[in-house]
């Protein structure tokens, strides 16, 4: 109705072209480091675009699927899809379990300290990671604060940084660590969703806590779990910052996630392969993304 | 409801709490303890939780007389100054614009927020560092802070609290006559204070611990940001220098830990924004 109105002060045409303006900036920076630089990395996949070619990058051969059937036959990058394999499937599950746990904790009645509790969960969430793994080599080195306490438990400590399998598991631990606070802002947004009443009318008709939990609370929270599960996937596949910091790939390779390959490959001048490798990661991430956002959307 | 009473249920469930909330928070404990030990304390006990004393600042004197942690400090807050100012004005305008300007392609922009937001930029860091060769921008601050000065995260903040400004408002001051721009900055801007305040915090966030960007970007030490200078401090250090690279641990640490504890509410806020419509 005073839609009708408007047009009569102003020309339609005319706001349309404010609203453009206002979007422009966004558009500009979205179209030159998003847009273009995908499609950029679609068509170098393709050549045999070396370090030397940046300054000129009209002058590279096209090879079509050599590069990319170089890279899907390369054993380091190969390995590296397992590795970042093993930190997703491991990863997620726990950093989603310990973050619902906190959360149905944080959620089950008590009032005294809960805003401490939950700030003091959040703060790792807002921690840069470079000074985290800073913190986290200083602790976990051989004669660090955590094998001395375990040492003064009568254990011996592992070599925590310095043996393949418990490298992946403190990177894991770190990560963990960083992400558990998101998990659990996210899960108690939605357990806040669920009224009380639900809960109440199940408990006086004799349904024990397990099965309120259950029958209740789990199908309740389907779309938060789901989301939380999206976004955790997300950031395990696209590790990079933990396991570059924390042990730069090693020991002998078992910590190096498909970003940290492509980032070597970078760094080795490799760029068509480093290209080919993200884009090969890329599709990836999207098609697990879309697989999960239907689901996200049958859900809600 | 249950109620709060002193049940063995209610006291387990606090200890459980407690023990987990020590947990996390150990991390901090062994930086703050660390960052005060000497070159010989760590040599002598490299897991000892307490220093000698905590008036010790001389790694701190180090860091910033012969460490360069001066630049690195300034090159941040230059590239986190910049990126928060940006992202609040663009990101404010073409919320407004998204939500309260009815235009013909409004849902393809609203796309385009979207699928920024689902590309992780681990995948599109190399040609997007070819571009900022082909601009002339490497190893310049602009280099660095040019990805992200109109985060889409901002953006899709900004869109959804627009949403909720009632349109009365700003339908009366068109009656009135009133330009776009003019209802932007008199009517909708002093509405959306919340809003300008958690984009301010995500986006100030984003840009202090950005890390593989400057990374690249950055090729010498006048460049450098904090986490940069820290990460290739602590890649050449000796393990004796633990006090050191925690004191600059301690520097990255600060400034977001003393925002946190006065600003809680819009750093929650944000993430239930980016996880929940």
């Amino acid at each position: 109705m005073s839609h009708v109105d408007i047009r009569h002060r102003q020309p339609s045409g005319w706001r349309s072209a404010t609203a453009w303006i206002f979007v422009a900036p966004f558009l500009v920076i979205f179209f030159v480091f998003t847009a273009i630089p995908a499609l950029i990395a679609l068509i170098y996949s393709f050549t045999d675009i070396g370090v030397a070619d940046i300054r000129h990058p009209l002058q590279v051969h096209f090879t079509f699927l050599d590069t990319f059937a170089r890279v899907l036959t390369n054993a380091g990058f190969l390995k590296s899809l397992v590795t970042t394999g093993i930190f997703v499937v491991v990863g997620v599950p726990l950093t989603m379990a310990i973050g619902l746990a906190l959360a149905l904790a944080l959620n089950s009645g008590i009032k005294r300290l809960r805003a401490t509790y939950r700030a003091a969960f959040y703060l790792p969430v807002i921690t840069n990671i470079v000074a985290a793994a800073v913190i986290w080599q200083y602790a976990f080195t051989l004669r660090g604060p955590v094998n001395t306490f375990l040492a003064e438990l009568g254990l011996q400590g592992p070599n925590w940084l310095g043996n393949p399998n418990m490298a992946i598991t403190t990177v894991i631990l770190l990560t963990t660590w960083r992400n558990v606070g998101t998990c659990m802002v996210l899960f108690l947004a939605g357990l806040q969703g669920i009224p009380a009443d639900v809960h109440e009318a199940a408990a006086i008709d004799g349904a024990s806590a397990p099965r309120r939990f259950l029958h209740i609370t789990l199908p309740l929270l389907k779309p938060a779990t789901l989301l939380v599960t999206v976004l955790m996937t997300v950031s395990y596949m696209n590790i990079f910052d933990e396991p570059y910091l924390l042990t730069k790939g090693g020991p002998l390779g078992a910590t190096r996630s498909v970003a940290l390959w492509v980032y070597e490959q970078f760094g080795h001048g490799n760029i068509a392969s480093a290209m080919a490798g993200s884009y090969v990661m890329l599709v990836i991430v999207a098609v697990l993304g879309i697989l999960q956002l239907r689901m996200l959307r049958a859900a809600s | 409801m249950m109620s709060e009473g002193t049940s063995r249920g209610t006291v387990a469930l606090y200890a459980t709490l407690t023990l987990v909330a020590g947990l996390m928070l150990l991390p901090f404990a062994w930086v703050f303890f660390g960052a005060f030990k000497s070159q010989a304390e760590i040599l002598a006990a490299p897991g000892a939780w307490l220093p000698r004393s905590f008036t010790d600042f001389s790694n701190f004197v180090e860091l910033f007389a012969r460490r360069q942690f001066g630049t690195y400090l300034g090159n941040s807050l230059v590239v986190s100054g910049l990126t928060v100012v940006s992202n609040v004005f663009f990101s404010s305008l073409a919320g407004y614009a998204l939500a309260k300007i009815p235009f013909r392609g409004s849902r393809f922009v609203f796309g385009c927020i979207i699928a920024a937001m689902m590309i992780p930029y681990i995948a599109l860091f190399v040609p997007s560092f070819f571009i900022i060769v082909q601009m002339g921008l490497l190893n310049t601050l602009t280099g660095i802070f040019l990805p992200i000065a109109v985060m889409p995260i901002g953006v899709f903040i900004m869109r959804q609290f627009a949403l909720s400004v009632p349109n009365e408002l700003l339908e009366a001051a068109r009656l009135d006559g009133a330009g776009e721009f003019r209802i932007f900055f008199s009517i909708f801007l002093p509405l959306v204070g919340p809003a300008i305040a958690t984009v301010a915090i995500i986006t100030f966030l984003n840009s202090w611990n950005y890390f593989l960007w400057p990374l690249i970007v950055a090729q010498n030490q006048d460049t450098f940001t904090l986490p940069v200078g820290l990460a290739v401090a602590s890649q050449g250090a000796k393990s004796t220098e633990y006090g050191l690279l925690l004191s600059g641990a301690i520097i990255v640490l600060l400034p977001v830990l003393i925002l946190f504890v006065f600003l809680q509410r819009y750093f929650v806020r944000g993430i239930a924004a980016t996880g929940l419509k």
